[in-house]
């Protein structure tokens, strides 16, 4: 315990990344288990368990097996790809409050997709390329958007650009769908967004999308660092801002638009999971990024798990839930006195 | 030409504009090796600029910037950035830096995607603690130092980039004499050690005493250029700032000192030498 509390008494940018990486983790794995345990259907944990271990019942085994796992699995990328976009954007944007899901990148890929059904693609065999493609012009409105911030120095004004093109693109989406008369299940995947439901090859799909991402990523980690101390002071150091700007948009493009073809539109994570990552081990983006990883999956899959307790039998729209977590952390954000600055 | 083969660094009729505004036209100038060379002016004549331009901040609408021969905007950025550091005059961290990690990223010329952190590093960073005078300070946090030490923590991160030439934008603007001097006197040291400095200095006095080579712009031309005594003359601060003044020698330094300033046109009373010994304090302690 006194090591516990000589660790939080460190600045958070002096604490050992090993250590908050480890804590996290084991935090994330406990979640993993419970999300494989925990469901809203007749298969109660005791059951999960035994399946779990290879001596339940058909049913429970089946479930497990076939449903929760998937979806688990789907939650792990989805969160982390959210969370690293999340990060990314706000050091790219230098504003804290940046976030693909708010700024309208999710719902530009959901709005895409949309369009796709429309035009009579059908959802099974729906390219996730239509997704991304989405994404990248709602993070075109979104550098236009920040180079604006630019001239007012006030991060709020993004987020209330970004607001705006939000709603607008999810409302244009309601209404494509609703001219397509399919379910109102799949309405509300691309309005709200979920994980479950969705089968490995819908993973499969995404998955170069973000091994590009994931390089790109390792490429500019180090010359977006230096970018937090002045794009002049980076220019110095041999790197080249404009070229950087591009990439990590590209990059939060991938991110995005594949998790939301996997999962639809999730909202406040890449907001939430930064924001956490910072507070633990403080601003430096490499930092941030690497506790990223087990904290955006954490965040989604305990999410999840609340979607399937609080409504049972039925369940909560993952989107809602992520949204009634992260709403009280973006007016947190917002009311600090002292936005934290990134630059 | 044969004066910039042997200088590192130079522009060729380099033109500068904002927008459509012209700020600095056809300028050509060499800084001398191994000295510290201070570009002075009153406000608005350029000097910032032509700072910007040297750096690669603000690209040149015509004419080169010459860079050990070679044209700057040619090069690959990386190659520029291990001959060439910049301290801009605005500088901002992230909140919990500390002063070592700051020093690292004057590293990343050096460094690339394979080869990332080596024992080269190391020593360069060492060193660079050492030549600030902040080996105790290399695990304090950035935000809880003085101006003066957050200021050569920063020129610190310059050193570690291991340059041959260092450009600094008013690198004493926001600091108070004492942290001043404590900059200059780490600028001069920099230059014992070899390095081509050029810096925009704000203040003639403090520019006088740690410079070799004075550069004097007004509207974005160069008025006179050479060493302090050459350059600090009456008939050329008039033209520069507007004032008439007298000229003493520092006792100590040898360096001028401005006394008597005051206003051109401006009868000598009783009244405007009084102002004008405040005025003289002013300019050589403000």
């Amino acid at each position: 315990m006194p090591f516990l509390v000589q660790f939080f008494q460190r600045a958070p940018s002096q604490r050992p990344l090993s250590v908050c990486f480890t804590l996290i983790c084991l935090i994330l794995l406990t979640c993993i288990l419970l999300s494989l345990l925990i469901g809203a259907g007749s298969v109660n944990i005791s059951q999960s368990w035994q399946a779990l271990i290879g001596q339940g019942t058909e049913e429970a085994t089946f479930i497990i097996r076939e449903l929760r796992f998937p979806r688990t699995l789907v939650a792990l990328v989805v969160g982390m790809a959210l969370g690293i976009a999340g990060a990314l954007m706000q050091a790219v944007a230098r504003n804290p409050l940046a976030e693909p899901g708010l700024l309208g990148v999710s719902a530009g890929a959901s709005f895409a997709v949309a369009i796709a059904l429309l035009l009579g693609a059908s959802a099974a065999t729906l390219a996730a390329g239509v997704a991304q493609i989405g994404a990248l012009i709602g993070c075109f409105f979104v550098m236009a958007a920040a180079r604006l911030q630019g001239q007012f120095k006030d991060p709020v004004r993004l987020i209330l650009a970004g607001a705006a093109l939000s709603s607008l693109l999810t409302a244009l989406t309601s209404i494509l769908l609703m001219y397509d008369q399919r379910a109102a299940d799949e309405i509300r995947f691309w309005v709200t967004g979920s994980v479950a439901g969705r089968a490995l090859d819908h993973l499969m799909a995404v998955m170069p999308y973000f091994v590009i991402a994931a390089l790109l990523t390792l490429y500019v980690a180090r010359p977006l660092a230096s970018m937090a101390l002045g794009e002049k002071v980076a220019l110095g150091l041999g790197h080249n801002p404009r070229t950087i700007r591009y990439l990590v948009m590209l990059s939060v493009a991938l991110l995005a638009g594949s998790a939301t073809a996997i999962a639809g539109p999730i909202m406040f994570v890449g907001l939430v999971v930064p924001f956490a990552a910072r507070a633990l081990v403080g601003p430096d983006i490499r930092r941030t990024m690497i506790m990223c990883l087990p904290i955006g999956p954490l965040m989604i899959i305990s999410a999840d798990i609340l979607t399937r307790i609080i409504a049972q039998p039925t369940e909560m729209p993952l989107g809602v839930l992520t949204a009634i977590i992260g709403a009280p952390v973006l007016m947190m954000i917002v009311r600090a006195k002292r936005l934290p600055t990134l630059a | 030409m044969s004066e910039l083969s042997q200088a590192p660094l130079g522009t060729e009729t380099i033109t500068l504009k904002h927008a459509d505004h012209t700020i600095i036209k056809d300028l050509s100038v060499t800084f001398p090796k191994g000295k510290v060379t201070a570009i002075v002016g009153p406000n608005g004549c350029g000097k910032s600029t032509l700072l910007n331009g040297l750096s690669r901040v603000h690209r040149p609408s015509s004419g080169h910037i010459i860079l050990e021969s070679k044209d700057i905007h040619t090069m690959p950025a990386k190659e520029v950035a291990k001959k060439l550091a910049l301290l801009p005059q605005e500088t901002s961290a992230p909140d919990g830096i500390t002063v070592r990690e700051l020093i690292r990223f004057g590293r990343h010329p050096h460094q690339s995607f394979l080869k990332q952190w080596g024992m080269d590093d190391r020593t360069a960073i060492e060193f660079a603690l050492k030549a600030a005078n902040l080996e105790d300070l290399g695990e304090r946090l950035l935000d809880t130092l003085s101006g003066g030490q957050r200021q050569r923590a920063w020129i610190a991160m310059s050193v570690a980039q291991e340059t041959p030439l260092l450009l600094l934008d008013e690198p004493t603007s926001a600091l108070d004499l004492g942290h001043q001097i404590e900059v200059f006197e780490l600028i001069r040291a920099l230059s014992s050690q070899g390095k081509t400095i050029v810096m925009v200095v704000h203040d003639l006095a403090m520019a006088a005493r740690y410079s070799d080579y004075l550069i004097a712009m007004k509207s974005g031309e160069i008025i006179a250029q050479g060493t302090p005594k050459e350059v600090i003359q009456p008939s050329i601060l008039e033209e520069l700032y507007g004032i008439q003044c007298d000229l003493l020698d520092d006792p100590s330094t040898g360096t001028p000192i401005l006394i008597n300033v005051r206003r051109s046109g401006a009868p000598v009373t009783a009244k405007t030498s009084a102002a004008s010994k405040k005025a003289k304090c002013d300019m050589a302690f403000s």
